[in-house]
């Protein structure tokens, strides 16, 4: 093709990208930049759910009231604590049940598919179902722990503040080791198969093989996978809505943000709140994205 | 102990393994589908394979609207799924397809806006509802549902498009056709697949949502699946009627499962599509 129609070609198909992107980036804005932005801006009014028209500007009062309430200092604990807690927990299965699907073995697909189910419940499904396993008086897992003579009578999982926060983590690796493990297979399965051959050639040690090999390679989809998880992990609310309710002793930051702002009404604070959630969260996405970013470019310049 | 012994002996420590995550994954499942068919007498006896009743079954549909809940659901998720389709179709069209300036930046910044916390939009987008007339009514859901399935959806279509020989498309531009027919002509018809898998997650997304769906209803009649059954009650905080939860949650869950055991191989490619590749 010549030079100059060409260029009109570019020139119109640049024009139809952005005539096909529109539609997607109206409803984008409006669904979250605008209620994003006039919640940073509730973040610093007294703005009240009864008559959110009404906010007058406070300036940072909101925030300077945060800071000193020791319950929003409990709620980041609680957040930090599960995120950490059960990522990590999340990793080490998933990682567990990545190598053994990946080997090729009869049984395979039924593993695959068992893995898949906990990830399709909902997570309220998946807290009722545990919330009734786990119940004081009549739940399965303390009437087998009396039976096999660990415990004399049964534990008070969801109300015991000590084992509480333990209830929320039992039920989040149940619901989502399954997508951490689908993730690092998805890693395992782009691994090149050259170092097997040679290790193997050379007799290494399966083991050996293991940290020698195979985690090196798959950590950059290891570190991608675990960013995204501790991201979900950071604004956990379902789980612990359903199983703990507003309870101090495991209220998360999006809990306490809700609380503040549907129950209390108090829209400016509770988006104080919700703001400083999404500086968080906004932290770890930029990592994670840059992350992202160098893999695909990576990727791409591989033949 | 001798070579061969050491491997059977490894091959059976992997298999009891493999056992026992398949037991992990699927009992607590297994222990819903028993209680639920427990009548109340029954739920307290610990029974691992109790003679079937219905009871809760009928229960759970006669002491709420939870025949209504389950079509509020349905008509949300599959409103929000036409419209992300739609709306992620054309735009990955222009990601996948165009190379414009600023389409990587776009790109990521959409990437971003899935990681966004539910709750950091809550105040902004309860104002919005309230000011479009839609609180306690099922659109105020499938509108806000699309800050999380939109940008998923764009993402996993473009990667899915990206993959797509150049070729089909150069041969559409010579013959001169327009963009749009590109669209729907030349990749509507190959993206079958892909659309499947996007749209059963945004479906599957949707259909689990809870924060949004608590906040943005009020009424048992306009409530869906997840904030019914969040919120079943008994008498009193002590007397949870555990044997409705669990017969509600077998309901929701059950055609979920079907979806999985038809679509799995997909679901785990449009999974990995929208985390891994990047």
């Amino acid at each position: 093709m010549a030079g100059p129609a060409a260029s009109r070609l570019t020139r119109a198909r640049t024009r139809a990208a952005w005539l096909f992107l529109a539609p997607m980036l109206v409803a984008l804005a409006l669904v979250a930049v605008w209620p994003l932005g006039r919640t940073v801006w509730f973040a610093f009014t007294d703005a009240n759910l009864s008559d959110m028209g009404a906010a007058g500007f406070v300036g940072l009062a909101n925030f300077e009231y945060l800071l000193t309430d020791p319950e929003w200092w409990r709620s980041v604990w609680n957040t930090l604590f599960f995120a950490l807690v059960s990522v990590s927990i999340e990793t080490v299965l998933g990682l567990a049940i990545a190598l053994a699907l990946n080997v090729h073995l009869p049984g395979r697909g039924l593993l695959r598919t068992a893995v898949l189910i906990p990830w399709a419940i909902p997570t309220i499904v998946s807290a009722q179902m545990w919330a009734w396993m786990l119940n004081d008086v009549f739940g399965v897992l303390n009437e087998l722990l009396i039976l096999l003579g660990i415990i004399d009578q049964g534990i008070a999982w969801t109300a015991n503040p000590d084992t509480a926060i333990w209830a929320v983590i039992m039920v989040d690796v149940w619901k989502t080791t399954p997508f951490m493990a689908l993730l690092l297979l998805a890693g395992l399965q782009m691994l090149p198969t050259e170092c097997y051959e040679a290790a193997k050639v050379d007799g290494v040690h399966p083991v050996e093989v293991f940290w020698k090999v195979t985690l090196p390679l798959l950590m950059p989809a290891l570190l991608v996978a675990v960013i995204f998880r501790l991201l979900d992990a950071l604004r956990i609310f379902d789980a612990i809505y359903v199983l703990t309710g507003n309870n101090q002793a495991t209220m998360s930051m999006s809990v306490y943000a809700r609380q503040q702002l549907v129950d209390f009404q108090d829209v400016g604070f509770g988006s104080a709140a919700s703001t400083l959630l999404f500086l968080t969260i906004a932290l770890f996405t930029v990592i994670y994205l840059t992350l992202a970013r160098i893999g695909s470019s990576q990727a791409e310049e591989r033949p | 102990m001798s070579r061969r012994a050491r491997r059977r002996l490894g091959r059976a420590g992997f298999y009891l393994l493999m056992a026992l995550i398949v037991l992990y994954a699927v009992f607590p499942f297994y222990w819903a589908i028993v209680s639920s068919f427990k009548p109340g007498s029954e739920m307290f006896r610990i029974d691992f394979f109790p003679p079937p009743s219905l009871a809760n079954y009928r229960a759970v549909f006669a002491e709420q609207p939870f025949g209504r809940n389950i079509l509020n659901s349905l008509i949300v998720a599959s409103s929000v799924v036409v419209l992300s389709l739609g709306l992620g179709l054309l735009a990955a069209f222009a990601l996948g397809r165009i190379r414009f300036h600023g389409r990587s930046l776009l790109l990521f910044t959409i990437l971003g806006v899935s990681m966004f916390p539910q709750v950091a939009v809550l105040s902004g987008m309860f104002e919005l509802i309230r000011a479009m007339g839609l609180y306690n009514r099922l659109p105020s859901l499938i509108l806000s549902y699309l800050i999380f399935t939109l940008p998923f959806t764009v993402w996993v279509l473009t990667t899915f498009i990206r993959a797509l020989p150049k070729e089909l498309e150069e041969a559409a531009i010579v013959d001169g056709a327009k963009p749009f027919t590109i669209v729907t002509r030349v990749f509507l018809p190959l993206l079958g697949p892909a659309l499947i898998t996007t749209g059963l997650l945004a479906f599957i997304a949707a259909w689990n949502e809870f924060l949004f769906a608590l906040t943005f209803t009020l009424s048992g009649e306009q409530r869906t699946v997840p904030v019914a059954i969040a919120l079943i009650s008994g008498a009193s905080a002590y007397e949870l009627p555990w044997g409705n939860i669990m017969a509600a949650s077998v309901v929701v869950t059950v055609p979920l499962i079907v979806l999985v055991l038809i679509f799995q191989r997909r679901i785990v490619s449009g999974l990995t599509a929208g985390a891994v590749k990047g």
